[in-house]
């Protein structure tokens, strides 16, 4: 499998599997494919999630709290994958489960699961060599992150490394309003794009249609984490996460006020 | 990371700056009371009844612990880098009290993160960091302690990176942390060295210390890492037990694996989610240790052993009474080696423990965990 974009911007949407539980997991996943995600990405919850903020915490949380195991997030995407061949898969995970798990049986287990490649969070490019050349190996796509405050020459790294896609990840709700993230994540893609022609998404915090088409004019995917996240918490209790992800997603998706407007505009022009 | 090539370039440039080293000298000195003493243990060798026993007196440092070597160094290097917040992570509390002291000293801005079950079991010291000036903010996920301290630190510092050093305190970490804060602690093996030759005309036979993220012992061992016949001896937290989450044995219950950006041994079960620990003393307690560590182990420069509560705390009580001394329940566990060790040597070797902090810390689980009725009148 190899991963292909055809809608633009591409959307991808991060998925804690085990939370609720792995079953309401493959539901929620193949609503969010059925709703328009191009790509997931299956988070395999870990006890000491640096990288994460408190929504997915939580959930790594409530999804170890049922044992959910890389073994499990595999067998999950092989369900996935058997009745869904349109979505790109990936596995996002900290390193230390893979490494446990065995890196090479991990390769081989995801390529045989129908996974098209792998997110390892805690992972750098400098430190990534057996990785990238046991993924390799198996045709399998290896994401890396790039960060605002990367030097030129590690974007160049990273973006050498990268197959699929890049991640280019700039933190929310700290460092600034939505409108300097959005800023600031369009000049990262520029730099990235320097680099390479893979595609670049961004990932900012992004939650609602016009943020989703802002986005848009200057990335070629978006990832949308902790607000699908947030979503299925607050739906979970109630047995609609997957519904409630599918209606989260058509909003996401749907043409903003904005363009809804410069489209009438286009209609009145053509009268 | 950027941020870790940013520190790795400052820290190479300062390692080799004339100036930093003087600016540092002369805080070890005048500040922390550098050079710590090389101490006889009369009493104790001679109750022990093997080898001469010395003792590295780190405690007696300002703040109370070996920790105040490692503070000075990162923040002197913050100020150079620009950077005028300080973030840290603590388990027993000596390393933020440490580091909210040289940022009181220095002027910087200081957050230090502390498990909730630690701010419980080291309440003093939370209250000290306070007082300094510092902000202490409870980490309440995970575990409640150093482990979690340190992610709440991390996500910080990726936040905040522009602005702020993380003040790790420990040898562990991604690089240059583990070789930076090791560099740092050198002085108290350097010092040991001279000293042991100077009382003695002759090398130790072992040096003993205790091992939580290990940079106490990485201090002592490192200037003795050529004298191949100088044995190092790191002892671990034993806890309660040998089940996975009794105690803090990671050469002993662990495997290799990846924390916080540290490949080396560790706690976890068979899915590679990090275990829990326990140990009495909150400074060892922590499911990785330094990634030198396992490198010594690996090659069989370093012998890893582990001495559990009970022995600790009775360790404690035996130097208090011998040398009227009353080392921290972390030390307390190089000092239970020691007793464990000595008796099997011969009169002519000689062994060196880090007392690499002070006791007061520990009184009020002390208070807990020794009832009256064992504390009997010295003899």
């Amino acid at each position: 499998m190899a991963l292909h974009f055809t809608s633009h911007p591409f959307l991808v949407v991060y998925v804690t599997c085990g939370d609720p539980s792995v079953a309401a997991s493959k539901d929620i996943i193949l609503s969010a494919i059925g709703a328009g995600a191009d790509v997931i990405e299956l988070g395999v919850p870990f006890s000491d999630p640096v990288a994460d903020g408190p929504v997915i915490q939580r959930a790594s949380e409530r999804a170890l709290a049922n044992h959910t195991k890389l073994s499990d997030v595999l067998q999950l995407a092989e369900e996935i994958r058997n009745a869904e061949s349109r979505a790109g898969l990936i596995v996002f995970s900290y390193y230390n489960p893979v490494l446990r798990y065995g890196l090479e049986r991990f390769c081989d287990d995801a390529r045989a699961a129908g996974v098209d490649g792998a997110l390892i969070t805690d992972l750098t490019v400098e430190e990534a060599g057996d990785y990238i050349a046991a993924m390799r190996k198996r045709d399998l796509a290896t994401v890396f992150l790039a960060a605002p405050t990367s030097t030129d020459s590690r974007l160049k790294r990273i973006a050498q490394a990268s197959r699929g896609f890049v991640y280019a990840v700039s933190r929310t709700g700290v460092t600034g309003t939505q409108q300097k993230l959005a800023e600031d994540a369009g000049v990262l893609v520029r730099r990235v794009k320097k680099f390479t022609k893979l595609p670049v998404a961004v990932g900012f915090g992004i939650s609602n249609s016009e943020q989703f088409h802002a986005a848009g004019k200057f990335a070629d995917g978006i990832v949308v984490g902790s607000a699908i996240v947030q979503t299925i918490e607050q739906n979970a209790s109630t047995g609609h996460a997957a519904k409630a992800v599918g209606d989260f997603i058509c909003g996401l998706k749907k043409p903003s006020a904005q363009q809804k407007q410069s489209a009438v505009g286009t209609q009145h022009s053509a009268k | 990371m950027a941020a870790l090539e940013e520190l790795e370039k400052a820290y190479t440039k300062a390692r080799n700056d004339r100036g930093f080293q003087k600016e540092l000298d002369d805080l070890r000195k005048n500040y922390a009371g550098r050079p710590t003493p090389l101490f006889f243990a009369r009493r104790l060798t001679k109750q022990l009844g093997g080898a001469k026993v010395y003792l590295k007196r780190e405690d007696l440092l300002h703040t109370g612990a070996h920790k105040i070597n490692n503070a000075l160094g990162q923040a002197l290097l913050a100020v150079r880098m620009g950077k005028r917040r300080i973030i840290a992570e603590t388990g027993a509390g000596q390393h933020g009290v440490a580091t909210a002291t040289v940022c009181a000293l220095l002027g910087l801005e200081c957050v230090v993160y502390m498990g909730t079950e630690d701010m419980q079991r080291q309440e003093l010291n939370v209250f000290r960091m306070r007082l300094l000036g510092a902000e202490v903010r409870g980490v309440d996920s995970g575990s409640k302690t150093l482990k979690d301290a340190i992610n709440e630190a991390m996500r910080d510092w990726v936040t905040n990176v522009r602005t702020t050093h993380y003040l790790l305190g420990s040898v562990l970490g991604a690089h240059p942390y583990p070789l930076m804060v090791r560099d740092f602690h050198i002085v108290i093996g350097r010092e040991a060295r001279a000293q042991i030759l100077k009382f003695e005309k002759k090398l130790p036979t072992a040096l003993i210390a205790c091992v939580g993220g290990g940079s106490n012992a990485m201090g002592l061992f490192h200037a003795f890492l050529a004298d191949k016949k100088v044995e190092l001896i790191g002892v671990e937290a034993g806890g309660r037990g040998n089940k996975l989450g009794e105690h803090a044995a990671r050469f002993h219950g662990g495997s290799p694996g990846v924390l916080q950006g540290t490949f080396s041994y560790l706690l976890q079960d068979d899915a590679g989610q990090i275990a829990g620990t326990h140990s009495v003393s909150a400074g060892l307690d922590y499911p990785g240790v330094g990634p030198e560590h396992a490198w010594l182990h690996d090659i069989g420069r370093a012998e890893y052993v582990s001495a559990d509560d009970t022995e600790a705390l009775a360790a404690c009580q035996l130097l208090a009474r011998t040398e009227g001394i009353i080392p921290a329940l972390e030390s307390s566990h190089a000092i239970a080696e020691c007793i464990r060790r000595v008796p099997k040597m011969k009169k002519s070797d000689i062994v060196i423990v880090n007392v690499s902090g002070r006791g007061d810390k520990d009184m009020g689980i002390l208070q807990k965990e020794l009832p009256k009725s064992q504390l009997q009148t010295r003899t």
